[in-house]
């Protein structure tokens, strides 16, 4: 059973008919993870309680029961969204034990849908990153070339869709952290729109800008999983009651008169001239389907890179406050007195990164800086948020670059974190405008690592979205197996 | 300005940072470069834009962030300190906080 190779409505119908056992599907999965686990995609894999999901989906098909939308679809949650009792560590020390006394919307939502949840994916820690290196677990390798990265922050959720080990994989985005891996990997990834799926049970970074998202092989598995975890919570009271559409059948129709803009400011310096090559030929291939290309202009694209990392770290210095050794993880026992303990604690069970983005978080809020930092970042975010909808008069979707260049090397960046800042460049005004994006891999480099077009929709209008990508994936009809996947 | 060492301790202590020397040294070098590039912010003038601190949908209704207040069940003390490094009779236990 090869993974890549089947969709969720296949498989769905495979199992239902009696033809292929659950069971079969998730330990072909499990031996997948256990064969490419030098890929570091996984921190926790839940063999038996995968088995046990699966011999549950095929005791339902004995005794003829009809199965649910997600039954025997095998899918991967990255590592910051809680499971009851599965020990979930966002990929930090200081949450090396932690088990969650509850389990997260999206997770329980898929598992009513018969979804098999396979295991929690590596990451960046507590998602800060593009690279999945800074992970207290070990780095992700990209399953196209395992000298490079996947891709960050869910690069571990990005590399279980690329290599087959599940069908599907929840991911987090703050800053392009489900579009760039996806990119980087070679799989679709959606952010979809703030607030339409809920973040209850998510470990938050920051929280004016965290969405969870799917990860899969094909758009219209994409649409299927956003089916089922999107719509109001009341554990989560950012997410909205906006009505969720079916998205399968959103995929449906032609893009005849779509009209889709291309923002000059995507396409300056620092693009990669092969990256900008196969995303100018994924943009006429919409064109010859009968969309109709717009020029547009996002003109404060160039400030979106400072504003995010003010308005993230400022958030991530807030909600991080939380991890003091007192209620759960890591506790430093060298301390003496309380303050030394968390001082202590918080210093030993984070990284680096963690740590710099705690730093410069609580300086953008200090006192002093608050307006200067803080307060100027939030009004340039207002800037940004007007491009788009002054732009969305003109356009229905947005295409553009999912991320400058192909996969970069394993600590190529790693010295240099405002290097590494600037990978996200064209992801994070999504983020700032919270308008839904997507990657679609739309070709590869010459030298065989995937390229990525992202496509960013209206408000709460995932539907078009996916109806342009999945246009676009049928016209290419490529395949994006890696080699490393196809030769073992 | 650019941040100085003696502000990056600072910061970590606002922070709870317990940083090493080393590490002070590299994140006042790194967050000056980091704050040097959002400079550029300033090129901006500001003066009558509203600051956004939330994204939710342009004319939205909000009533969905509201709930009726009831009595629901919670995790209760023994749940609630399963997971500390140190408890005792469903309490959090810490290093004395004062005096000692």
């Amino acid at each position: 059973m090869e993974l890549r190779q089947v969709t969720i409505s296949t498989l769905h119908k495979r199992i239902s008919s009696g033809e292929l056992r659950a069971a079969d599907v998730c330990r072909g999965a499990l031996d997948r993870i256990e064969q490419f686990s030098g890929l570091n995609a996984f921190i926790t894999v839940m063999s038996d309680a995968a088995l046990a999901g699966a011999e549950r989906i095929d005791r339902a098909v004995d005794r003829g029961e009809p199965l649910p939308a997600l039954a025997g679809t095998v899918i991967a949650i990255k590592d910051n969204m809680v499971i009851r009792g599965v020990r979930t560590t966002a990929g930090s020390r200081i949450l090396f034990n932690y088990k969650p006394p509850y389990t997260a919307t999206v997770v329980e939502r898929l598992e009513n849908a018969g979804a098999i949840i396979i295991g929690k994916t590596n990451l960046d820690e507590f998602a800060m990153g593009s690279s999945t290196e800074n992970s207290a677990y070990g780095a992700v390798k990209n399953p196209w070339d395992t000298a490079r990265v996947p891709g960050g922050s869910s690069g571990g959720s990005a590399v279980a869709v690329a290599t087959g080990m599940a069908i599907g994989a929840l991911g987090s985005d703050t800053g392009g952290s489900i579009r760039q891996p996806a990119s980087l990997s070679g799989v679709v990834g959606l952010k979809p729109t703030y607030g339409r799926v809920s973040r209850y049970g998510l470990i938050a970074f920051g929280s004016s800008l965290d969405q969870i998202g799917p990860f899969a092989n094909s758009v219209e598995d994409v649409a299927r999983i956003l089916s089922v975890i999107a719509g109001h919570d009341p554990n989560d009271s950012t997410s909205s009651n906006t009505e969720v559409p079916d998205f399968v059948s959103a995929i449906a129709g032609d893009v005849r008169g779509l009209r889709v803009g291309v923002p000059r400011e995507y396409y300056g310096a620092g693009l990669d001239p092969e990256v900008r090559e196969k995303v100018e030929a994924a943009i006429k291939t919409l064109e010859t389907l009968g969309a109709v290309i717009v020029d547009i202009s996002l003109p404060h694209t160039e400030y979106a890179v400072p504003v995010y990392y003010l308005i993230a770290t400022a958030e991530a210095s807030s909600n991080l406050a939380r991890y003091d050794g007192v209620r759960y993880g890591f506790r430093s026992e060298e301390a003496t007195t309380l303050k030394a303990m968390y001082s202590r604690t918080r210093d030993q069970g984070f990284g680096a990164e963690v740590k710099r983005r705690i730093m410069l978080g609580t300086y953008a809020l200090s006192a002093g800086y608050y307006d200067q930092f803080y307060g100027k970042s939030q009004k340039v975010r207002s800037l940004i948020e007007r491009d788009f909808s002054a732009a969305f008069d003109k356009c229905h979707v947005i295409a553009t670059p999912t991320s400058p260049t192909p996969a970069f090397k394993l600590g190529e960046k790693t010295e240099d974190p405002l290097e590494m800042y600037l990978s996200d460049i064209y992801t994070i005004t999504a983020n700032l405008a919270g308008v839904p994006g997507l990657n679609l891999p739309c070709g590869l480099s010459s030298s065989g690592l995937p390229i990525g077009l992202q496509l960013i929709g209206k408000q709460f209008d995932e539907g078009t979205l996916l109806r342009a990508a999945h246009n676009l994936e049928q016209a290419l009809g490529a395949d994006f197996t890696p080699p490393f996947v196809g030769t073992q | 300005m650019a941040i100085t060492r003696t502000d990056v301790e600072k910061i970590a202590e606002l922070a709870r940072l317990e940083l090493t020397p080393d590490e002070t040294e590299l994140f006042t070098e790194q967050l000056r470069s980091i704050l040097g590039h959002v400079e550029k912010l300033n090129e901006l003038d500001t003066t009558d834009v509203a600051p956004m601190s939330h994204c939710a949908p342009a004319g939205g209704d909000a009533e969905y962030a509201k709930r009726d207040d009831q009595v629901r069940p919670s995790l209760g003390p023994q749940l609630a300190v399963e997971n500390a490094p140190d408890s005792e009779g469903g309490y959090f236990k810490v290093p004395r906080v004062i005096g000692g």
